[in-house]
C-alpha cells in the first residue's frame, strides 16, 4: 500500500533528474538494475557476403531478411541476431541480454525551469542547443507574496474576532457567530463572479491586495471558528486577574491570548498556508493573465498546457512547486494533524 | 503609546480635562495627532498599494514589500482603531471595542461570502449578460434579460451540463467511498505495523501536494506511447508487460464515463492520508480493555473490526465522509489541468468556470454556483445543529 502510494511521486522525482532524452525513450524505473539487450558485435553485411533475397546464415542462426529484421534468437539461447538498417546498407548486430542500469543524472532540467535566460542544453548526439529558461523563481516569489499575507491576515482578523466572541459581550454576538458557523462550508465559487465585478469597479484586479482579501474571505469563517473553540478554553482566572490589574482588552489579547493560542494558530497557519500555496482557482480568477504576476500553480498548469510532452520541464517544475509545502508539511506535521482533528472542513 | 498610558492612568477613565493653557495645547495637540494618525496611516498604505501595483522593482523586493505592507498594514489598522476607541470615554470604549475586534471579520465575511450568495442568486435569474446596466430592481425584473428559472432548467437539460452533474455524482460516490475505505484499511494496518510513523507519513504526504502538482504526477503515470515503442508511463508499462494494450486512461473516451475513474483515483490518492489520520486518532481512542475483552471472548480479528472498531469510530467516519464529499463536490483543478473537461470529464466546478469566465455567461455560471451552494446546505444545517447542541454561548 505504502509502495503504491509512493510510486507516482517517486517516479516524478527520479525523472526530474534524468536527461530529456532518457525520459522520452525509457521508463524511469530503468535506473534500477534490469536486463536489456546490448550489442556485443557488429558486422558489415557486405563483408559477410550475405544475399538479402534468400535465407541467410549468420552467427549460427538462419533466417530471411524479414525474420532477421525482427531479430532471431540463437538456438542455444541468450543471443539475438538482428539486421539493422535497409537491405543494401544494413549491418548485423549480435545482442546479448545483460544486467544494466540507466544511470546518468543531471541538474539540467532544474536549470531550465529555474533560470530566466537562455540555457545551453546538450543533446544526446553532442550538439548544444539554446533553450529559453522558464524563470520559475519569479513565480515562486509571487507565490510567497500571495501565500504569506493570505495566511497571516486571516489569522490575525480571525483571532481578534474569536477573542471578541469568546470574552466580550456585545449585542448581536450570537447571531454573528451563527453566521460564521453557517458560512464555513459555503463554496467559494459562489463569490467569484460578484467579487470579480467589485474588483473591476475598484480597479483592484490583478493586484496582490485583491487576492489576499479573497483568500482571507474564503478562509476566515473556518479560522474564526477554530480559534474561537481554542480561545474559549483558555483559563478564565488568568484573564480575569489581568483585567483586575487594569489591562485593556487589546493588551490582554496581544500579550496573553495570542501567545497562549500558539498551538491553534500554528495548526491553522499550516492549513491555510498549504491551501493558499496550492490554490489554483482563486489565483486563476483574480490574478489574471499578466505572466509576471503568475503564481507557481499557474505556471505549472501553463507548462502542462504548452509543454505537455516535455517531461523534463514538467517533472522539475512540479518539484519546484512542491518543495516549500513539503518542508512546511514535514516540519509542522504535528500541528497539521492537530488542526485536522479540530475539524477543519472548509468551503 | 504615551497617550494610551495617560488615559489608563486616570482613575475614572474619563478623558483628561484641560486645566491650564499648557494642558489645553497639549490636549489639542493630542487630538490633532489622533485625527492625523489614521490619515497618515491610510496615506502610507495607499502609497504602498500604488507602488506594488505599478512598480518595476526586482521581484524579490516587491514580494518582500508586499508581505510587510499586507501583514503590517492589517496589524496597524487594528492598532489605530483600537487606540481611537480606547481614547473615548469608558462607556463608549466598552460599547465600541467589541466591534473593532469583530467588525473587520464580519465585514469581510459579508462582502466575500454572505452577500455574494444573494448576488449570485440574483444574477442566476438573468440571461448571459446579467441585469441591464443602471436599471433599478423592478426595472431589471421587468426587462427582457430576466429569464426566471430558465438557467436552472438548462442545467438539467443541456447535455454538457447534465454530463457534469453525472460526473460529479460519480466523483462523490466513488471518490468518497474509496477514500473512506482505503483510509480505514491503512489506519488499521498501520496501527499494527512496525513502520507506523514512516508508513503514515508517506501516505499522508500527498496532502501537501497541490492538485496541479498531483495532476502532473499522474499525467506521467498515465502517459501513453504508441503500441510497440517503449512505454514511459508506469501504468501502461505494467499493462504492456502483462500482455495488455496501452491506453490513454483518463483521456480514453471510448470507455466514458469510466475514464473519470482515473481522475477520481488522483483525489483518492490525495485524500486517503487525511482519512487515515482521523481514523488513527479515533482508533487510538478505543480503550484497549474493550478489544482485549473481545479477544478473550473468542472474537476473531474480523469480528472485532466490524463489531467494535467500526461502531466506535462511526462519528469519525461520518466526519471524514462529509469532508471528502464537500471536497469532491467542488473539484476543479485536477479536471481542469488533466483533461480540461474534454473526453466527457466535465464536473460542476469546471463547467462553472467555463460558463462564467470562458463563455462569459454569468446567468449559467451563477445558476451552477447556486446548485453547488444548495448541495452543501445539509452540511451547513448539520454544523449549525452541532453548534446549537454544544451551546457554547
Amino acid at each position: 500500500m505504502v509502495i503504491i502510494w509512493s510510486v507516482p511521486t517517486l517516479g516524478l522525482f527520479i525523472s526530474s533528474f534524468r536527461t530529456r532524452f532518457d525520459i522520452q525513450t525509457t521508463g524511469w524505473w530503468n535506473i534500477f538494475p534490469h536486463r536489456e539487450w546490448a550489442t556485443t558485435d557488429t558486422y558489415n553485411v557486405q563483408e559477410l557476403g550475405l544475399d538479402p533475397s534468400g535465407v541467410m546464415e549468420v552467427e549460427g542462426v538462419t533466417g530471411t531478411f524479414e525474420e532477421l529484421r525482427e531479430g532471431v534468437m540463437s538456438p542455444e539461447g541468450g543471443k539475438r541476431v538482428t539486421w539493422v538498417g535497409n537491405r543494401r546498407l544494413g549491418r548485423i548486430e549480435v545482442q546479448e541480454r545483460i544486467w544494466t542500469t540507466t544511470w546518468n543524472f543531471s541538474l539540467d532540467n532544474y536549470k531550465q525551469v529555474l533560470l530566466g535566460s537562455q540555457i545551453p542544453v546538450t543533446r544526446p548526439d553532442g550538439t548544444v542547443e539554446m533553450t529559453p529558461g522558464q524563470n520559475m523563481p519569479q513565480a515562486f516569489l509571487n507565490s510567497l507574496a500571495v501565500a504569506v499575507p493570505s495566511t497571516i491576515i486571516p489569522i490575525l482578523i480571525a483571532a481578534f474576532a474569536a477573542y471578541a466572541f469568546a470574552w466580550m459581550n456585545f449585542p448581536g454576538r450570537r447571531i454573528m457567530f451563527i453566521l460564521v458557523v453557517g458560512l464555513i462550508v459555503v463554496p467559494l465559487q459562489i463569490a467569484l463572479v460578484p467579487i470579480l465585478r467589485d474588483y473591476n469597479s475598484l480597479r483592484l484586479n490583478g493586484t496582490f491586495l485583491a487576492i489576499w482579501l479573497a483568500h482571507t474571505g474564503f478562509g476566515l469563517a473556518l479560522a474564526t471558528y477554530l480559534l474561537f473553540n481554542y480561545i474559549r478554553t483558555l483559563p478564565r482566572e488568568t484573564l480575569e486577574s489581568a483585567f483586575i490589574d487594569g489591562a485593556s482588552h487589546f493588551t490582554i489579547f496581544l500579550k496573553l491570548v495570542l501567545p497562549l493560542s500558539v498551538p491553534a494558530l500554528a495548526s491553522f497557519f499550516i492549513f491555510q498556508f498549504l491551501w493558499v500555496w496550492n490554490d489554483y482557482l482563486v489565483a486563476l480568477t483574480f490574478l489574471g493573465v499578466d505572466p509576471s504576476y503568475k503564481v507557481l500553480t499557474q505556471r505549472l498548469a501553463d507548462l502542462t498546457g504548452t509543454f505537455g510532452n516535455d517531461w523534463h520541464l514538467l517533472t522539475a517544475g512540479a518539484f519546484v512547486t512542491m518543495i516549500l509545502p513539503l518542508i512546511v508539511f514535514f516540519s509542522l506535521q504535528r500541528y497539521f494533524v492537530r488542526g485536522m482533528l479540530a475539524g477543519s472542513v472548509k468551503g | 503609546m504615551a497617550q494610551a498610558e495617560s488615559v489608563k492612568g486616570s482613575p475614572t477613565g474619563q478623558a483628561p480635562k484641560p486645566k491650564t493653557a499648557l494642558e489645553l495645547i497639549s490636549w489639542l495637540g493630542r487630538l490633532l495627532l489622533a485625527i492625523a494618525i489614521p490619515f497618515i496611516a491610510f496615506a502610507v498604505l495607499y502609497a504602498g498599494f500604488i507602488w506594488l501595483r505599478d512598480s518595476n522593482a526586482p521581484r524579490w523586493l516587491i514580494a518582500a514589500v508586499a508581505i510587510l505592507w499586507g501583514v503590517g498594514g492589517v496589524a496597524m489598522l487594528y492598532w489605530i482603531f483600537n487606540s481611537i476607541v480606547e481614547r473615548l470615554p469608558n462607556q463608549w470604549t466598552a460599547r465600541l471595542q467589541p466591534f473593532v475586534f469583530v467588525g473587520p471579520a464580519m465585514a469581510i465575511l459579508l462582502w466575500y461570502l454572505a452577500l455574494p450568495a444573494v448576488r449570485t442568486f440574483y444574477l442566476s435569474l438573468f440571461g448571459r449578460d446579467g441585469p441591464p446596466r443602471g436599471a433599478g430592481l423592478i426595472e431589471s425584473l421587468r426587462s427582457s434579460a430576466f429569464v426566471g428559472l430558465d438557467n436552472y432548467a438548462a442545467i438539467f437539460s443541456e447535455r454538457l451540463l447534465t454530463e457534469a452533474l453525472r460526473n460529479n455524482l460519480m466523483w462523490i460516490i466513488i471518490g468518497s467511498t474509496m477514500s473512506v475505505v482505503i483510509g480505514l484499511i491503512v489506519a488499521v494496518l498501520a496501527d499494527r505495523s512496525k513502520f507506523e510513523r514512516v508508513a503514515k507519513s508517506l501516505i499522508f504526504l500527498p496532502m501537501a501536494i497541490s492538485f496541479v502538482g498531483a495532476s502532473v504526477i499522474w499525467n506521467f503515470v498515465y502517459e501513453v506511447r504508441p503500441e510497440g515503442s517503449a512505454q514511459i508511463g508506469i501504468l501502461n508499462a505494467l499493462t504492456v508487460a502483462l500482455g495488455g494494450q496501452p491506453h490513454p486512461w483518463d483521456k480514453w473516451v471510448q470507455i466514458a464515463p469510466w475514464n473519470n475513474v482515473f481522475l477520481i483515483l488522483i483525489v483518492i490518492w490525495l485524500q486517503a492520508g487525511y482519512a487515515m489520520v482521523l481514523y488513527s486518532a479515533a482508533l487510538k481512542g478505543i480503550p484497549e480493555e474493550i478489544m482485549e475483552a473481545a479477544r478473550v471472548d473468542g472474537a476473531t480479528e474480523v469480528q472485532a473490526f466490524f463489531r467494535i472498531m467500526i461502531p466506535s469510530i462511526a462519528g469519525t467516519i461520518i466526519t471524514v465522509w462529509t469532508t471528502v464529499v464537500i471536497f469532491t463536490l467542488k473539484i476543479f483543478d485536477v479536471v481542469w489541468v488533466m483533461t480540461g473537461g474534454q473526453f466527457g470529464t466535465h464536473v460542476i466546478a469546471t463547467q462553472f468556470y467555463r460558463q462564467s469566465f470562458t463563455f462569459r455567461n454569468s446567468g449559467y455560471g451563477s445558476a451552477i454556483a447556486i446548485i453547488l451552494l444548495l448541495t452543501v446546505i445539509p452540511v451547513m444545517i448539520y454544523n449549525l445543529k452541532q453548534f446549537r447542541e454544544q451551546e457554547a454561548f
